[in-house]
């Protein structure tokens, strides 16, 4: 400590050198000449996230699930998020990663809408999801090429121009697949597994009904809930399905169904009891 | 002499509303070979009738393709279509490029026709002197839409562009009801090549180098149909020259017809200049306009 | 350093540049893919799995395609870099149709061309191993790779991806003979080349392709293969070992 009576309290030189004034005319606005020093930083994080999103055809469509949390770090800072979101009148995005380029990806979405409606006044061209989906991942790959990405994974579901279920994955390198079961994040661990027990080859999608697959979607959002530290129990699920007569070619009436504030059923806690310290003691 | 004041640019209105500029923009049309465009339930047929400025040259290209779902057919300025029709292709290809998608025909007419549109707004510039047929088959059918360098677009069942096109559009208006209802894409292009046969001045016939016929639609790609491929379409018509000349000079509006024949052999040559020319013609001798705004301008 | 708040030998660190944990632009998507030319045909085959790590994001991704003019192309590595090439050139090949009246790109223009579009990201480049193969001028199988920025030649055989290592040495000995020799000749006679016919380029690549899906995590589920011949391109699809 320095002892002169003029600068009785602050470190002394000779110990801890002199002191940096840049800090203390550190400021937001920096000059030209500092900037100089520093390279322009784009996001290089997530702050506040969404964790899995889960999906899968089945016979006359698909189903999508994610849950309402957003978790700032470790902290739960939102439990009322919406994360499915729909575009056009049979297309559903369903967005995990960072919140604030969901939102961003909603508006750039709600804008493609608009255009949409605006050269189609005569009515019958449709936006469906792999237009959506080519659309997105377009965006995607442009923003990580600038090496400024939007931090999320991304799942387009809806129908193909020939009317099958369309389901396609796009993330924050813009790198996409599809599936007949997808999942984005923690999801692709623990959810896509189950999923695929369900509909193990590609194909088989076309024998599962929509009551097998939502039961099996519920169960991964209880495995999800049970093992991932930033998923919660209300979650919202969207089924698009298109409803037709066996062999039929009219054209097939198609229906969205949005639902929000499901609960984790059947949760069993029994074992939590037995659980002490970390986890690795055997009782 | 009469001069017309309200027609040096294209954002100046004539105290009856009209904008001249515009107007000779579309007269340009009028000075290119012919043009017809028909369709069915399930296809669009474009035809057109191709112009050589001199025997020893080359025969001008009338029909473009913008995508294989996608192509036009002109009449007018061809440097101008030129601009318009890449333009086009590159709103197809981006379509494809970031939707996946082919471009709806509604879509890529409105897109030119706002090009189009903003020059008849701005100063110092001049409308596109070039009508387009739009031919495109997309997930709403089969359509042909007409372009004006006005910027007006309209659908159409048959439409007919350039010298003597009335002759066809009423070949067209009174074949209406088959060509709507007909399965058979060779009999939609026998009508096609009919219309345009029928706007063909005395001397000249349908061949194979004159001649462009295009056919896009329900699983079939945009195609067209040049020199030797033609005449397989050619061999199915009953004769390759006007009906009108064949029956001899009694169709009503034989002295109009005439006329503009006499007109256009003597612009053929300047083909690249007619806007000038045209321009002139009205403004001098001012054949086109109709009395009223004369009396107006003169004062 | 005058001005730093501690004096220590680590002080010169201090400032200048922050501590970055940058975003990485490149992902292994992994998959493996091979390229033969034969006498009046050539075939390019990959298999259908995508990954990301240790996951299986699909087990049905194609990544060979047919570009148009009978040229069939594959670029391996990071997907989303290989989905942008592939893009780009069949774009490229409309505008270049539009500009020459139809006419069919060659399989070495396509090839040169490719390469000015590698170089042209030599400063942030596609991540992938580009083959194209299809027919040249004289009808013969053609099949040309690449490095990432460009660098490309012609060549009888190429494998590229994940298993490329994998796969390379045993085509050097079945497509050019490498190694072998006429038997009774104590090893001084080269076996001579002589071109493979496609029922035997089919034999090798599915020998090829499932030898690397028991080596090699990256490769497996299906293997998708694309044949040219004057007739045009045809594909064939054999499933592989899903594990």
């Amino acid at each position: 400590m320095n002892h002169d009576p003029f600068h009785w309290g602050r470190p002394s030189q000779e110990t801890y050198g002199g002191y940096n004034y840049n800090i203390a005319n550190a400021s937001n606005h920096q000059q030209e000449s500092q900037l100089d020093n520093f390279p322009k930083v784009h996001s290089q994080q997530p702050i506040i996230t969404g964790t899995s999103v889960v999906s899968l055809k089945f016979k006359h469509g698909i189903i999508m699930a994610a849950d309402n949390l957003g978790s700032y770090g470790s902290l739960l800072r939102f439990n009322n998020l919406e994360r499915l979101i729909k575009v056009g009148s049979q297309t559903v995005v369903g967005i995990s990663g960072d919140i604030s380029d969901l939102q961003q990806i909603e508006r750039i979405l709600h804008e493609l809408e608009i255009e949409q409606e605006i050269y189609d006044s005569d009515g019958g061209h449709h936006l469906r999801a792999p237009h959506v989906h080519e659309y997105l991942s377009k965006i995607l790959y442009n923003r990580r090429t600038k090496m400024d990405p939007l931090w999320n994974a991304v799942i387009v579901g809806g129908f193909n121009d020939d009317g099958t279920p369309f389901l396609k994955y796009i993330d924050l390198l813009g790198v996409t697949y599809t599936s007949s079961t997808l999942a984005t994040g923690f999801g692709s661990h623990l959810a896509v597994p189950l999923l695929r027990q369900l509909i193990p080859n590609d194909i088989d999608y076309e024998n599962i009904e929509e009551d097998e697959a939502r039961k099996v979607l519920e169960n991964c959002m209880r495995v999800l809930f049970y093992r991932d530290a930033r998923a919660s129990d209300k979650y919202s699920l969207v089924t698009i399905k298109s409803e037709s007569n066996e062999g039929e070619s009219t054209p097939k009436k198609l229906s969205y169904n949005h639902e929000t504030e499901l609960k984790v059923e059947g949760q069993s806690w029994k074992f939590a009891k037995d659980i002490s310290g970390y986890g690795s003691k055997q009782l | 002499m009469f001069r017309n004041n309200y027609d040096n640019d294209s954002v100046t209105y004539s105290p009856t509303g009209r904008l001249f500029q515009v107007e000779y923009a579309l007269e340009a049309i009028k000075q290119g070979s012919a043009a017809v465009g028909l369709v069915s339930k399930s296809h669009v047929v474009l035809a057109a009738l191709k112009r050589n400025a001199e025997e020893l040259g080359s025969y001008q290209k009338k029909i473009i393709k913008i995508d294989d779902h996608m192509g036009v057919a002109l009449a007018g300025l061809a440097p101008d279509a030129r601009v318009l029709s890449n333009f086009l292709r590159k709103q197809a290809m981006s379509s494809k490029m970031i939707y996946n998608r082919p471009l709806s025909t509604s879509k890529a007419v409105l897109s030119i026709a706002d090009k189009a549109q903003e020059n008849t707004q701005s100063y110092g510039s001049r409308p596109y002197g070039v009508g387009l047929l739009i031919a495109g088959y997309d997930e709403t059918g089969a359509h042909l839409y007409e372009f004006q360098p006005s910027g007006s677009v309209l659908e159409y069942y048959g439409a007919a562009i350039g010298a003597r096109s009335q002759a066809g559009r009423t070949y067209l208006e009174r074949n209406l009801d088959t060509i709507l209802e007909t399965d058979s894409v060779e009999e939609l292009i026998v009508h096609g090549l009919n219309a345009l046969r029928d706007t063909l001045s005395q001397d000249v016939e349908l061949t194979f180098k004159n001649t462009s016929v295009s056919v896009v639609g329900k699983d079939s790609d945009f195609k067209i149909y040049d020199d030797e491929e033609v005449q397989q379409w050619l061999d199915k018509l009953d004769s390759v020259s006007n009906a009108r000349n064949r029956a001899g000079d009694d169709d009503a509006d034989d002295n109009n017809e005439n006329q503009e024949t006499t007109e256009e052999t003597t612009t053929t040559t300047e083909a690249a200049t007619t806007e000038e020319a045209s321009n002139d013609d009205n403004a001098n001798e001012a054949t086109d306009a109709p009395a009223e705004d004369r009396m107006e301008t003169d004062e | 350093m005058t001005n730093a708040t501690v004096a220590s030998e680590y002080s010169a660190e201090v400032n200048h540049v922050p501590i970055e944990h940058r975003f990485n632009p490149y992902s292994d998507n992994g998959g493996t893919v091979l390229g033969i030319a034969g006498e009046d045909f050539a075939v390019l085959a990959g298999d259908t799995r995508q990954v990301e790590g240790y996951s299986i994001h699909s087990r049905y991704q194609p990544k060979v395609f047919n570009v148009g003019d009978d040229i069939i192309m594959t670029a391996n590595g990071f997907a989303a870099d290989g989905a942008a090439l592939i893009d780009r050139f069949k774009n490229q090949l409309k505008w270049y149709k539009f500009d020459h009246g139809g006419k069919k790109l060659s399989i070495q223009s396509a090839a040169r061309y490719i390469q000015h579009l590698l170089y042209g990201k030599r400063f942030f480049p596609y991540y992938v191993y580009t083959i194209i193969a299809g027919l040249d001028e004289n009808g013969k199988g053609a099949v040309y790779s690449y490095d990432p920025v460009g660098s490309y030649e012609r060549e009888q055989c190429r494998a590229g991806g994940a298993a490329a290592s994998l796969i390379m040495p045993f085509l050097d000995n079945q497509v050019n003979f490498k190694n072998q020799f006429e038997p009774g000749t104590d090893g001084k006679q080269k076996k001579e080349l002589r071109y493979l016919s496609l029922d035997e380029v089919l034999e090798l690549v599915k020998d090829a392709f499932s030898s690397a899906t028991e080596r090699h995590i990256y490769v497996g589920d299906g293997l998708e293969i694309l044949i040219v011949t004057k007739d045009g391109v045809r594909t064939e699809y054999y499933p592989l070992k899903r594990d």
